[in-house]
């Protein structure tokens, strides 16, 4: 397995470009975190022999031992409060929740004492630690296995909450999550696992909680993160051959949100559309829809327009394809937009 | 289960929000329409196809739903904790030999007794104080420890200083025994912080509200010891964890319990089963004595007199000699009895007749050690005329301390929410700071006026 490590002696050993799948970024994240540090701890159901149902932490156990890559009882509350402990102790966890819909069991710890400790203490106790979430639909599951819960955290003060969407976010994105201090949800969209790209093991990554620009446009803004992020990149590319040029702007970070660029790009194209999985009642979305029309008011030529779920418990799977915001409702939306 | 609960009905098939018209979609042929939500009611099984034991028919029944008769009698017959209680001094002062348990006290001077003695005099005195500071309006609510004065200074006694401990809420003489000043509780009581005291310094946990979460910190902070090889010889160390007999119903103790035992977690879980969980008996939460629910989880549990300061401090060195050696997890049951309120906004009245409080003050934790004191002539009239006068000064310092305590400065709301910062929270901080600036005249003199438990609440 090759081994991207942060110190310049070994890795001048390989190549300083490989091309990766965002799983495997993960992975090679995650294997370069535990390098770097002995106090960083992977936890959760089946992320040792198995590797993880996603393969997410495979061989880490491996090469790394059974008392820093736990196979944990199956109770989520248990992964996450006992990180806690740990973390307080000095460790860093970083746990996987299997599946987003899991994460409830776990929700009372995440919100009583994952969020509060350190408000609570004023700032005494300390903790970092990393809740990794393979989230949103699209792969044709079971119920609670295709949900999009970030906004629950994203409303939880003391909490962080990122989401990557590509490979290489993903491999700088979850080693800066396990060195950030305060603790971080850390969404994946489960469905990207095997999109693959192109990592510069020597780039200097982008800041963890910071908004990017993936595409340049005049006509209107998507903004979206996760999963959503492919369809807006292929929904911009639909318009460009129809003459329209859309900018899109990947999150990133979902709590504190960056919307500087936000701003910036609305205010030169006047037209804003929101795409995200979650359902849109109190969400994200709705969030961003807030700010940029306190920040913009005057530059929107339409209604900020959200494209996401819809309100109701994620569908049975083959329904899903309605649920998910997908390439013709990202344009029809642009088009009510523009049409305004 | 109450088949009612898991009945389903399909709600209101309304306009959706988050609908983004597909119709121009849908003329560009792109994208599929479907039918309405499905009535989910039809699919789900109706509650006639739930079984379920006809009502008042065998033991279990009977055991769900016990008569307040049953529940006094229930405790009348366990009130004296069972043939399995370990108890060293009886409530009338006597000391009982015991081989089993002599040998973890017997280094326990006259001297000590009387320290043990006056811990438990002046923990006695800062809850009473604290109980009439709110009484009086100095306090939003106080949570009285009245009863449980032994239960806690004989297992916060047998600590050592590296040794841990994560409290609920009603540890006040654990938290006098790790050196935490009571004046440091007041704040969580007073509305005005959530504890002052430094949780690593003391090593004793930040107080936990939410019952029971506290379990899980503690097994993950033991397990952590013990991935720190910190565990394993007379040096080791060991975690204790405190919560009532209410808790014992959470999920995250017995999860707790799950952890502890399968990573070996040097952890002492250690119940205060006060008979009362506000206004629920543990007959509510248990039909077996709860020490005895560590064997299905495969370590030991014990049962001891939690009004006996000796057998507390005796069974709690066991369990942390057994833990700082590798053997933990252990359970301890200390069995005693709230003798005030839930808190302070309880009314005990409503739901425990007056002569089971009758009964237990016979059963004093204090009381018991003075008689004892008394008795082997190993405490004179000035022993007890010092700490009545230092229980006296401690309260009048707790007094002075809780009625000047000052208001927090609003920009508090917004401090060490994250370690890091976070920009749009900064942000949020100034716009409000500038804002509360227009109102500076009104807030001169605010923490005299202000009554406390009504502190203003956001106005952004």
């Amino acid at each position: 397995m090759a081994t991207p490590v942060m110190n310049a002696a070994t890795s001048e050993k390989k190549a300083s470009t490989q091309t990766v799948t965002l799983g495997k970024s993960l992975n090679m994240g995650l294997r370069a975190a535990m390098e770097a540090d002995p106090k960083v701890l992977i936890m959760g159901e089946d992320v040792g022999k198995l590797g993880g149902v996603f393969r997410i932490t495979d061989g880490l156990q491996k090469d790394f031992g059974e008392q820093r890559v736990l196979d944990t009882p199956l109770a989520e509350s248990g992964i996450i409060g006992t990180a806690v402990g740990l973390a307080i102790r000095g460790f860093r966890p970083v746990c996987e929740i299997q599946f987003d819909g899991f994460i409830f069991p776990a929700f009372d710890q995440i919100v009583s004492q994952v969020a509060k400790l350190h408000f609570r203490t004023q700032g005494r106790v300390r903790l970092p630690m990393v809740i990794r979430v393979p989230f949103g639909g699209g792969i044709g599951a079971v119920e609670h296995h295709s949900e999009s819960p970030e906004s629950y955290f994203a409303h939880t003060a003391g909490l962080k909450v990122v989401s990557c969407s590509n490979p290489v976010d993903a491999y700088w994105m979850i080693q800066q999550a396990i060195r950030c201090d305060d603790p971080v949800l850390f969404f994946e969209p489960k469905r990207r696992y095997y999109e693959k790209a192109e990592l510069d093991f020597d780039a200097k990554p982008e800041p963890l909680f910071a908004s990017r620009v993936l595409r340049r446009g005049t006509a209107a803004t998507l903004v979206t993160y996760g999963p959503s992020v492919k369809v807006c990149l292929e929904s911009a590319a639909a318009a460009a051959e129809e003459g329209k040029e859309l900018e899109v702007i990947d999150l990133r970070a979902l709590s504190p949100m960056d919307l500087t660029p936000v701003f910036e790009s609305v205010r030169r194209t006047g037209h804003l559309v929101v795409v995200s999985e979650a359902p849109s009642e109190a969400s994200l979305a709705s969030e961003v829809c807030a700010r940029v029309q306190e920040e913009c008011f005057y530059s929107l030529e339409a209604p900020v327009l959200r494209v996401t779920g819809f309100d109701t418990p994620y569908p049975p799977s083959k329904l899903e394809e309605d649920f998910l915001p997908d390439l013709d409702r990202v344009l029809d939306a642009v088009d009510r937009s523009l049409g305004w | 289960m109450d088949p009612e609960t898991v009945s389903v009905s399909g709600g209101p098939n309304h306009p959706l929000p988050g609908l983004v018209t597909a119709g121009d979609a849908a003329a560009r042929g792109r994208h599929k329409r479907t039918p309405g939500v499905d009535k989910l009611g039809e699919r789900m099984s109706s509650p006639e196809q739930w079984t379920h034991p006809e009502p008042g028919v065998g033991p279990a029944a009977t055991a769900a739903t016990p008569t307040a008769e049953q529940v006094i009698a229930g405790l009348r017959a366990t009130s004296e904790g069972g043939p399995e209680l370990v108890q060293l001094l009886t409530p009338e002062g006597e000391r009982v030999a015991d081989p089993r348990w002599d040998p973890y006290v017997a280094d326990v001077t006259e001297e000590d007794l009387r320290s043990l003695y006056r811990d438990m005099v002046l923990t006695r005195r800062i809850d009473r104080e604290a109980n009439a500071l709110q009484r009086q309006g100095q306090l939003g609510i106080w949570v009285p420890l009245l009863g449980q004065e032994a239960a806690q200074i004989g297992s916060g006694r047998a600590l050592k200083a590296h040794d841990m401990a994560f409290p609920s809420y009603r540890e006040h003489g654990v938290a006098w025994c790790r050196g935490v000043h009571p004046t440091e509780l007041l704040g969580i009581f007073r509305g005005t912080d959530h504890g002052t005291w430094d949780p690593m310094e003391k090593r004793f946990h930040p107080y936990t509200i939410v019952i029971g979460n506290q379990v899980l910190n503690a097994a993950g902070y033991a397990m952590g010891q013990r991935f720190d090889g910190k565990v394993g010889d007379d040096d080791g160390e060991a975690t204790i964890c405190y919560f009532g007999d209410g808790a014992t119903s959470q999920g995250d103790v017995h999860e707790g319990f799950v952890w502890a035992s399968v990573y070996d977690a040097p952890l002492v879980f250690f119940c205060q089963n006060n008979q009362w969980a506000i206004s629920e008996p543990t007959e509510r939460q248990s039909r077996l004595p709860l020490y005895q629910r560590a064997r299905g989880y495969g370590f030991p549990g014990i049962r001891v007199d939690g009004n006996d300061v000796l057998a507390t401090l005796a069974v709690s060195r066991w369990a942390l000699d057994e833990c700082r050696h590798g053997n933990g997890p252990v359970l301890i049951e200390a069995y005693t009895y709230r003798m005030d309120a839930h808190t302070t906004t309880d009314d005990p009245t409503r739901y425990r007749l007056s002569d089971e409080l009758e009964a237990w003050k016979l059963k004093d934790p204090i009381e018991r050690v003075r008689v004892n004191l008394v008795r082997h002539e190993h405490a004179d009239h000035d022993f007890f005329d010092s700490v009545q006068a230092d229980s006296d000064q401690l309260a009048a310092e707790l007094r002075e301390f809780c009625v000047n305590m000052p208001d927090p400065p609003k920009e508090r709301m917004f401090s060490q929410v994250y370690e890091d910062g976070n920009a749009v929270l900064d942000a949020q901080r100034d716009a409000y700071l500038d804002y509360a600036a227009g109102f500076a005249e009104r807030t001169v003199g605010h923490s005299a006026e202000r009554t406390v438990g009504h502190s203003a609440g956001g106005e952004h």
